[in-house]
């Protein structure tokens, strides 16, 4: 069965791609942002986010935190409330996939761990070391596949 | 269109893109993004000499080293999260970096996810002015019979000016915009013994619906206009200035470069820095507002009001007054407030270049200018007409049209 999985960077495409041929669900920030951008109900261009998207936020930040902060989370927060497993990957370069902000980056990390799902963190090394980290991801897709079976 | 560069750290997850782009196209802007290769941010930082720990404000800082190449781009917006200390130093980082390598405007802003549509419409439009009027604000005399008027939140203020020279004024609350325009105008006209000028020019918050009403034959927004009369005011068209423009509502802090902004940022978020406050200080102590700052300047004693807010620190002030505090060390006090305000939500984010030129209603009361000059460490410069900066700037500027 499938599972929902996170993957933070929540945009990268290859970590994604990695869930998907795992056999189980990616829960990734482009399919969040394209059902607010085919939304025809809401005109706020480029990424639609909405007053609902910034109070969400505030479930899990304070109403001091930077705006951009609260978007961030307020987009995230549905992915992060559906997830059932999850993939953070640390220290890959911004092409990997990237939030953009250091705090949200961090922040958006320590709430994933707090939902204490089953969680995979990965540091990236890059070079040859990429296929360990391969490796580690589609090991970690099988565990949870015959978890699910058990 | 005016092509200005947007370099921003994702102003589309604080959901105000849209506002932005809005505004934007009324004004007449293009807002640009920038093309830079990624491979180049670390080369950018480099070159800036900071590296910060979000990869969006090393884009940032990339973004404005690569607009110095295109050279369709006349401005920049600088815009990051109100309250990333990260992002702010980054967006004061590159504003210096660009002051160093260009002459061209650029505005600053940091971006709530609920900003008010007049903040950023009156950037942009001051930004625009700044870029599109340029030849006309280089103009140092005003020529001819000309009159400026100035439709302020509070006050309208008129001057009728004959070769270079002040020869009537008019000043007086703004109530209706238009008929407190015609009482001055008549009031300046009168002084000024003359029935008819060659040309008017209008600016302040009421500029659209005066203008429209004495058929104007300019009408500019306050920034351009306020820092050309405060530079002609305080005869500063060479080199740097900074001015400190202080009327009854709102405040401006204006960067200068050849009698010319070239950076500003506008105040109006809290009336506790705003003339509005030290009016209800005065009342307090029982003194006229043309009394406040000279009473203030006999105080010996130090006291501090412990907050900036219209209601609780005037709440502080009348206890202040009720515990026997004496009312000159409180009028100094709420001067003190204001100018500290000021200091910590306007200037502290740009650096003050010398001379610093205090314009507007509030510079008339000595006692700010005094806490300035105390705060800042330096001599402000008060000019003459001071509080006519706006009819002033306007009447040289339209005297060029």
């Amino acid at each position: 069965m499938k599972m929902k999985v996170l993957v933070y960077p929540p945009n990268s495409m290859i970590l994604s791609d990695l869930v998907e041929r795992g056999g189980h669900e990616a829960l990734v920030l482009m399919r969040e942002i394209g059902e607010h951008v085919r939304d025809a109900e809401i005109d706020a261009p480029p990424i639609n986010i909405t007053e609902e998207d910034l109070k969400r936020a505030l479930r899990y930040v304070s109403v001091e935190e930077p705006a951009g902060l609260k978007g961030r989370i307020g987009l995230l927060a549905p992915l992060l409330e559906k997830a059932e497993a999850s993939i953070i990957l640390s220290d890959a370069p911004p092409t990997y996939g990237c939030m953009g902000c250091a705090v949200a980056d961090e922040f958006f990390k320590f709430l994933i761990r707090k939902r204490e799902i089953p969680t995979l963190e990965v540091r990236y090394e890059g070079g040859e070391r990429i296929e360990e980290m391969v490796t580690d991801v589609m090991t970690f897709l099988e565990q949870l596949s015959k978890e699910e079976k058990k | 269109m005016t092509k200005v560069a947007q370099i921003s750290c994702g102003t589309e997850y604080s959901g105000i893109q849209w506002m932005l782009n809005d505004i934007a196209e009324r004004v007449g802007i293009e807002l640009v993004y920038p093309e830079m290769e990624l491979s180049k941010v670390g080369e950018a930082c480099k070159e800036i000499g900071f590296e910060a720990e979000s990869p969006s404000l090393n884009i940032m800082m990339a973004s404005a080293v690569s607009m110095l190449d295109d050279p369709a781009i006349k401005g920049a917006l600088l815009l990051t999260c109100f309250k990333c200390s990260e992002g702010t130093i980054v967006k004061d980082t590159i504003r210096r970096f660009l002051h160093e390598r260009t002459d061209m405007p650029v505005v600053l802003y940091s971006n709530v996810e609920k900003p008010k549509e007049i903040e950023l419409y009156s950037r942009l439009e001051a930004l625009k002015t700044l870029i599109t009027r340029k030849t006309l604000l280089m103009r140092e005399k005003q020529e001819g019979v000309t009159m400026g008027v100035d439709s302020g939140s509070s006050t309208t203020k008129v001057v009728v000016m004959r070769d270079n020279e002040i020869i009537g004024k008019g000043w007086l609350p703004t109530t209706d915009p238009v008929r407190s325009a015609d009482d001055a105008i008549e009031a300046a006209l009168k002084e000024a013994g003359i029935e008819r000028v060659e040309s008017v020019g209008v600016t302040g918050h009421g500029r659209e619906l005066v203008g429209e009403h004495l058929r104007a034959d300019l009408n500019l927004e306050e920034v351009s206009v306020v820092s050309k009369g405060a530079a002609l005011l305080s005869k500063c068209h060479k080199g740097d200035a900074t001015v400190i423009d202080m009327g009854g509502m709102n405040n401006k802090l204006i960067l200068m470069r050849d009698g010319i902004a070239n950076t500003f940022n506008l105040g109006g978020i809290c009336a506790g820095s705003s003339g509005r406050f030290l009016e209800i200080a005065a009342r307090r102590v029982d003194a006229d507002i043309t009394e406040l700052g000279r009473i203030a300047m006999d105080s010996k004693e130090r006291y501090e009001l412990q907050s900036y807010c219209m209601v609780f620190g005037i709440q502080a002030l009348v206890v202040a007054l009720a515990s026997g505090v004496k009312r000159e060390d409180v009028a100094a006090a709420a001067c003190r407030s204001v100018a500290e305000q000021v200091y910590e939500n306007q200037i502290q984010e740009m650096e003050m270049r010398p001379p610093i030129i205090f314009v507007g209603g509030v510079s008339l009361i000595e006692g700010v200018k005094r806490e300035f000059e105390n705060i800042l460490g330096v001599e402000i410069i008060v000019p003459p007409y001071s509080q006519y900066a706006g009819a002033v700037g306007m009447a040289t500027l339209v005297s060029g049209v």
